[in-house]
Order: structure tokens, then sequence, then C-alpha cells
């Protein structure tokens, strides 16, 4: 089994509320103070998910991450945790893409490398929350897709996938290739092993240019983008939380619990 | 692009029933058709689901799209984004918003990209510019942290729009309106993505989404164990105990309790936070409550800036006290 991760280098989520900011000049996140730059979140799910196949089936896995500035430590995570390769498409020209450049320079990487069973992505990435390039992809490969997947089986050409639903979830079987998203219901990602850091400082990532996947700069990054981003904002919280208290954390629990009545929420 | 007009809203279907979502688009779209001084339509996709366009006439659309045949049962990607982009390519709407369900998620994107245009998801707030007459796509980014938003200069403008972001109309029955059916040209070998099975996963009790009072415990609850106080107060609120994405991941809990940007999206009148320290990404799900009540041991927890009302304190402490003297005044 052939496996391609897609993975994604973003601002830390889980960084404190308050260490988000925008830039002023212009419509962009900065990125907070001392809050290094992390592997998404979710994509970490798809990494894992991708680990699990190979733990079953063997096979290779191919790490591809997309973006300008990508720092070695960051996308290198992947492959300590157990990944085999890693491509970088790392350009300015692929920078400050919407979910079309992005699945669109990601598709022709994949066409590019060519020989592949599976394509992970995470359900989303935690910057701008859009969960698109996934479907971009199967739609823009021809493949077929599936989405919010918590689990992956393989059995003879085809991916049995439970899709997480409204209510609970779905079992979708899939012939393979396909493309397919995964949710954090898969549960925790493993933990990179000092040996798999050792082997991933090794590894040199494979850089690819715009010109390596055949597209122009111009149909990729900002240039590629098909969404316009009008502005970026922080409404403004009102914060008029009306703390409770008392001599003891009984009495404050008492107190709230008067304090509700009053105000007719109980 | 001057041939595109009217706003088209998905109506997703469940038991029988236009779902809750459909009846909010339902009422997002006819603002944003009324604004644009054009029509508001619906779309109506499944087996044996033609009695249903009456009441997406009721609820505001102009005229009802019906897709209706045996092979549209069970939603199903490959076979509704193509019935989708064939409706599209007839109707030729300016916008088309789908709920940001299940469903939804999965659809615009495969819709959107087919049809070489873009969607922007998890919309909270669509409106007209009056002077481009391009819609403004509000969506929380970053979690939570911030909100941006698009525009899409190419037609249809797709959207995918939150739960219980936007109202319903009232019901009118006596609303006119025209339905129009559209064949679904399908052959079954095009499905590749098949559905086996769906698994209903409801916990036992008043479902999360329709809870007037929910109960939610966080990281800070420690285990399985705590939560089955927040399960006994609750129950004396006659509420829904749900969590912040922690205790879901630990396994304290059922994945189905989670309320958040990727979990289930409430609006009761009171959300009781324990232990929670207010991720962005959790705030996202349960801002829209009328009340939120912290409890919390640490003063700095980003859930004390959304929080109405809070306690400072261990929860351990707090908690049984403050569900006695629920009990009690609720017994009065």
């Amino acid at each position: 089994m052939n496996v391609i991760v897609c993975v994604k280098q973003v601002i830390d989520p889980e960084a404190p509320p308050a260490s988000f900011k925008i830039d002023p000049a212009g419509n962009k996140m900065m990125t907070p103070p001392g809050v290094s730059p992390v592997v998404d979140p979710y994509a970490e799910y798809a990494v894992e998910a991708a680990l699990r196949i190979k733990d079953a089936l063997g096979g290779k896995i191919t790490i591809i991450s997309l973006g300008a500035n990508l720092l070695p430590e960051v996308v290198k995570k992947p492959l300590a945790m157990g990944a085999d390769e890693l491509v970088l498409l790392e350009d300015e020209a692929f920078a400050e893409g919407d979910s079309w450049s992005t699945a669109y320079a990601l598709g022709m990487a994949i066409k590019k490398l060519g020989d592949y069973d599976l394509i992970l992505c995470g359900r989303e990435a935690s910057d701008w929350d859009a969960g698109q390039v996934g479907s971009g992809i199967a739609e823009l490969l021809g493949l077929p897709g599936v989405t919010l997947a918590r689990k992956i089986d393989i059995t003879e050409g085809r991916a049995r996938v439970e899709r997480v639903t409204d209510d609970g979830y779905e079992v979708v079987e899939v012939s393979l290739p396909a493309v397919i998203t995964v949710s954090n219901e898969l549960g925790e990602p493993r933990y990179a092993t000092i040996k798999g850091i050792m082997i991933a400082r090794r590894k040199e990532p494979v850089v690819w240019k715009p010109a390596d996947i055949g597209v122009e700069s111009s149909q990729v990054g900002a240039a590629g983008r098909r969404s316009q981003l009008l502005k970026l904002f922080q409404p403004v919280r009102e914060g008029k939380c009306e703390v409770v208290e008392g001599d003891s954390p009984e009495e404050a629990a008492v107190n709230l619990a008067l304090k509700l009545r009053e105000a007719k929420a109980l | 692009m001057a041939e595109y007009r009217g706003v088209l809203i998905y109506a997703e279907i469940g038991e029988g029933k236009l779902k809750a979502i459909s009846t909010e688009l339902l009422g997002c779209g006819r603002k944003l058709a009324d604004d644009l001084g054009q029509e508001l339509w619906a779309v109506l996709v499944g087996s044996g689901i033609s009695s249903l366009a009456r009441e997406a006439i009721a609820f505001g659309a102009d005229k009802v799209y019906v897709v209706d045949a045996p092979l549209l049962e069970d939603y199903q990607i490959d076979s509704y984004v193509s019935v989708m982009a064939k409706v599209v390519k007839q109707v030729m709407p300016q916008i088309l918003i789908l709920g940001q369900t299940s469903i939804g998620r999965d659809l615009a994107p495969r819709l959107a990209f087919r049809l070489g245009t873009a969607a922007a998801t998890d919309c909270i707030e669509l409106a007209i510019d009056p002077d481009s007459k391009l819609m403004w796509q509000t969506k929380p980014v970053y979690g939570g942290n911030a909100q941006a938003i698009f525009t899409c200069q190419s037609y249809p403008q797709i959207a995918t729009v939150r739960a219980k972001a936007m109202s319903p109309l009232e019901r009118d029955d006596s609303k006119q309106g025209e339905v129009i059916t559209i064949g679904a040209d399908l052959d079954a070998s095009a499905i590749r993505a098949r559905v086996l099975e769906k698994v209903r996963e409801e916990v036992e009790g008043i479902k999360l989404e329709e809870a007037e009072v929910i109960v939610s415990g966080g990281r800070g609850i420690g285990g399985a164990d705590g939560f089955k106080q927040l399960e006994e107060l609750a129950s004396i609120l006659k509420g829904a105990v749900g969590a912040s994405r922690p205790p879901c991941d630990n396994g304290w809990v059922a994945d189905s309790l989670q309320v958040g940007l990727t979990g289930k999206i409430v609006t009761p009148d009171l959300y009781i936070a324990v232990g929670v320290s207010g991720a962005s990404q959790h705030i996202s799900g349960c801002s829209g409550a009328k009340n939120i009540v912290a409890i919390n041991k640490d003063p700095e927890a980003n859930i004390f800036k959304e929080a109405h009302f809070g306690v400072v304190g261990d929860w351990k402490k707090v908690l049984p006290a403050f569900t006695s003297k629920v009990r009690e005044l609720l017994a009065e």
C-alpha cells in the first residue's frame, strides 16, 4: 500500500486565544510571539491513519506539505512518527492560497508522484477550517472520496470507512485509489520515537517548485485563488462575566445558584 | 454570468420531514433573494420525497426543484454530487446554500470543484454587498479565534451555513409556489463510494441540540467518573451532558457528546461549563447559549471571557454544593 498524506504547517491552534492577533497591515494572522508553528493537528490524525494501515499491511507513506517558510522541525514530524518520504511544495508562489489553488497544487504533485493507492488529508486545517482540500483533490484527480473518517480498513483493493455523521456514523465502501479525509474521532496520533526523530533528521525532503509539478505560478497560491478574502477580523468580546464569590467554594456555589435564580436562568 | 439568477438552497430531509437546518436555510435564503430582488428556490433530493415540496414553499421558497429516484434513497456522495451538478447547470442560480452538516460539508466542496467555483464552509452570516451584489460569506477561522469574510466572483457562489446561525420564517401554508421535477439520470455504476450501513449513536435522554440546559465537562473533570456528577446535575435540570474535546479524545465520554467546531453546535438557555478551559474551538459550539456559567479553578481560563456568570474554584468542591442548592431551589 502506497499512501500519500497531505500535511499542513499551521499556527499552533492550542496557543492561548488571547495570543491570536491580526496583522493590521494585511488580512493575515500574525504568528503569536513565542508560539511555534506545528503540524496541523487534524493532519496528524491522517498521518496516524496512514501509519495504522502501514502497520497492518506494510507499504510506503509519502507526506506532502505545501507552503512557504516551512520549518524542518515541523514538517519532518510525520517522518519521526514513521512516515517514509517527504515532499515539500515550498515556494512563495504556493503561499496564501485558498482551497482551490491548494488542492490544485497538491493534486498536480500527487499526479507526478503517480504510484499511490490512497490519499489521506485531515478533515480540515485548523487555520482556515474550510475542509475542502481533500474533496478538491478527489474531484481534480477524478478519484472517489470519503470525508470525515474515524476508521479505515483496507481489504482487497477497497477501503471500508466509518464516516462520522451528525447522529452516529455510516460504513462506506470505496474502491481504491481514493481520497479519504480523517477526523479526530480516529483516536490519538502516536508520539514520535527517539529513533524516529533520528531517522527523520537524516532524511532530506524532495523540494518541488511550481515548474516541477508542471504548473504556472499564476495557477497556485494567492494568484490561483477562486475566492477572495475580503476581511479578517476579531469580533469584540464584551467579557462581562459576573464572578460569584463566597467564603468557601461551597458558599460560592450556593451563591451562584441563587444568582442564577435571580437572573431567571434557573 | 448575466444568465445566472436566483438563490437556491439545498433542503435536507430526515425521517420524512424537512430538517431544521433546511428551514433555517430558507429563512436566510429568503433575505438574500429579497435583497437581490430575485427568487428563492429549494432543491429536494431523495426517494419518495416529492410531497415535501409544499413544506419548502410554506417556509419561503418560490419554486421547488425535486429530484426523486429510488437510487437517491440514501445520501451517497457520487450520486448526490452528480445530481446537484445537473440541477445547478439547469437552474443556474447565483447563490447556492447548503447546511454545514455531515452532508453539506461533504457535498458543497465536491460540487464547487466540479463546477469550477468556490465554496465557503461553516458560514455564520451571509449578506449581499449593496455595490457589487456579491455575497459576503462570514465564517469563523483559526478555530474561532477570528472571523473572515470571503467573496467569490464565479457563479454559483456556494456557501454552507452553520446550524442555528439563521432563523426560519414563520410557516405560511397559504404561500403559493411552483414545483418542478428534474430527472436524476443516474447510473448505479457511477457510485464508487457506497454506503453499506448507517449507525445511529444517540445517547439516551435529551438530545444535545434540543436541550434547554446543558452541563458540559472539560479536561478538568479528570475522568469518566467525574461525568457522573455532571449527569446528576443535568438530570435535575432536565438537561443533557456535553463535553469539550479532551474528554471525548480521552474516551471519558462518547464522541457524540462533543460540543464545538468539530462537534455539536448548541444553543441552550443555560450552558454550565465545568472544568472547561474555553478553547475557541469549543466556544464556537456553545457561544449561542443564552446564559453561560463557568466553574473553573483557573481565574485566567478563557471560559470566563465568554461566561455570563462564574465561580472560580475547584469543581469537586463547587459542584456538589451547587447541585444540592439547585435541587432545593427547583423543589420550592
